[in-house]
């Protein structure tokens, strides 16, 4: 029997897992009682009818399918395809997103560069930081009016603080050496920063952003629950109200998949910027 | 008498100890270099070399005293004084061409980048480094082949003054006698004026024109000034043979040994500290006595 790498081994293992995840799973969903077995009076109460149960993983492989295969469909306000769905979320947590990166990665280049701003701005940073970013849900609708608006600032307000000190940390971390070299080269302070301070500190800054940007991807969920409408998280919800236990774990999975993928993405991106001393 | 081209006047440097007092480093420093002239710093650790080079490269600024050159007084880096650390300061994430083309962009802003591309790789082969190796990044290369990117960058940018801060001492006694070699070479080409840090005294001899000599500190002063009575091109093996190259050796190694500590601790009371100037010539004993007296002064 030929060797198999690590890697081989690990895959196959993992296939392992899910195919017999899968089939307890399938297994142990018991099978609905067939009304013409049921006596009149389990009819009369409403025996009959399908009980409300976690489907088995043929039905959601089912669902997905048929999902997938149109992704796009868009037949009013409460029935979109998939693929809108995430499309909103991916929208409100990208600007939301680039947002809070316009505003972290400058300042965390000051605080990292400057002692006094550190000292200035560190106990506003360690009393937000800590605040659940739905917690500013209603003074966001309140202040700005708008649902969709709010849902931005909330991934906003989410995302700043991982990628602000994680910037402040890498800049405030380079080392002296380096910016010797930038001094000697009479490199002015524009110079120095974009071509010494920001690639020196890069791998910092965006472990940050893959932080902020896995938050926000969790947060959005959250808030599309709370503001409705459109969006991954509102499809969850609206589906749950429906009571279509299918269509709720299927996009469980969704929410998954485009977390890993965005995540991946900065995994991608980190791998670019990153070296070895 | 002029003004030598690098002119160290009355330099101290005092920093505030634990106690709440002052630790003086060394006081009233001073000592010139001349164009072209390759000079050699030796001395303990802690007696201050670092400090100096740092002031030099205007990287750091004296407690009082200061330093002219060319006329012009140093106040703040400058591409004018080029710098080769210890611990080589390549950029990690450019690519060793790229850490010489970037000071070569720096020094010629009006240059095209095939200008500075063909200016950096020539500097590069000076000092041995040629096809795709200059393409690696400082991490896929050698501790040797760093300090020669470090030394290429330096070279490269033609500054008036070159200063190397231990060069050489993180690496193996094999590179390090290679990249002398490298040194001397490129230095015998483009007629740069070096200042360099180091604690071996075969290398100073091998490399200098003239060794200062630093006692220890506190109050730390350069001591003496030896000139290196041994002519170009040296080798490092051919030097060995050299009927001044002992005696100089034990002059320097005395020195180190006992006298820096000896001398040290002493406040300068005002007094201007220059060093003295030593000749150490075994082969023209005729010309004048004076040399003679002071190398059996020496070796008693």
């Amino acid at each position: 029997m030929p060797t198999l790498s690590i890697s081989q081994r690990g895959a196959l293992l993992s296939v392992l897992m899910l195919v017999v995840g899968l089939l307890f799973w399938e297994a142990a969903i018991p099978e609905q009682q067939l009304a013409t077995e049921m006596t009149e009076y389990e009819r009369l109460m409403g025996g009959g009818a399908p009980r409300a149960a976690i489907p088995p993983p043929s039905d959601i492989m089912a669902k997905a399918w048929e999902e997938l295969s149109d992704p796009f469909y868009d037949a009013g306000p409460n029935d979109k395809g998939i693929g809108i769905q995430i499309g909103y979320s991916l929208y409100r947590v990208l600007s939301g997103y680039f947002l809070a990166a316009m505003v972290a990665i400058p300042l965390g280049f000051l605080i990292g560069m400057s002692p006094v701003a550190y000292k200035a701005l560190n106990p506003y940073i360690q009393v937000l930081r800590p605040i659940s970013p739905l917690a500013w849900m209603p003074l966001a609708l309140f202040i700005i009016r708008d649902s969709e608006a709010s849902a931005i600032f909330v991934i906003f307000i989410c995302s700043i603080w991982p990628m602000l000190l994680n910037t402040a940390f890498g800049v405030a971390g380079v080392r002296q050496d380096w910016v010797n070299v930038a001094r000697t080269h009479e490199l002015g302070p524009f110079k120095t920063a974009f071509q010494v301070i920001l690639p020196a500190a890069a791998p910092t800054i965006v472990t940050g952003m893959r932080i902020s940007i896995g938050i926000a991807w969790l947060v959005i969920v959250a808030a599309e629950m709370l503001v409705g409408g459109t969006g991954i998280g509102y499809y969850v919800w609206n589906e749950w109200n429906n009571l279509d236990l299918t269509s709720v774990i299927f996009s469980i999975l969704m929410i998954g998949i485009v977390g890993m993928m965005l995540d991946a993405a900065f995994g991608a991106l980190q791998r670019v910027v990153a070296y070895a001393e | 008498m002029s003004k030598p081209f690098l002119s160290v006047e009355r330099l101290t440097q005092t920093f505030p100890d634990a106690a709440g007092g002052t630790t003086t480093v060394f006081e009233n420093a001073s000592f010139g270099i001349e164009r072209g002239e390759f000079v050699c710093i030796l001395g303990h650790s802690g007696c201050g070399k670092s400090t100096i080079m740092n002031i030099l490269a205007g990287l750091g600024s004296p407690t009082s005293g200061g330093v002219t050159m060319d006329g012009a007084e140093v106040s703040g880096p400058s591409l004018e004084r080029g710098v080769v650390f210890q611990n080589y300061s390549l950029l990690p994430w450019l690519s060793a061409l790229k850490n010489v083309s970037f000071g070569v962009a720096a020094r010629h802003r009006d240059w095209s980048k095939a200008e500075v591309e063909a200016h950096s790789r020539k500097y590069l082969a000076m000092v041995g480094l040629e096809g795709d190796t200059v393409l690696r990044k400082p991490s896929q290369l050698s501790g040797g082949m760093r300090q020669r990117v470090s030394i290429a960058r330096a070279f490269a940018n033609q500054p008036k003054l070159l200063l190397l801060d231990e060069p050489f001492g993180a690496l193996d006694a094999l590179t390090r006698g290679t990249i002398q070699e490298e040194l001397l070479k490129i230095w015998s080409q483009t007629e740069q004026t070096v200042f360099m840090i180091t604690h071996d005294i075969d290398e100073a001899i091998l490399l200098a024109d003239r060794i200062l000599l630093m006692t220890n500190g506190p109050y730390a002063r350069v001591a003496e000034s030896v000139q290196i009575t041994i002519p170009r091109p040296r080798s490092r093996t051919e030097i060995v043979e050299h009927p001044n190259y002992y005696a100089i050796r034990n002059h320097l190694v005395q020195f180190l040994g006992h006298r820096s500590k000896a001398l040290s601790g002493q406040p300068s009371g005002g007094a201007t500290q220059s060093p003295e100037t030593v000749v150490i010539d075994l082969t023209a004993p005729a010309r004048t006595p004076e040399p003679e007296t002071r190398l059996k002064a020496v070796n008693i």
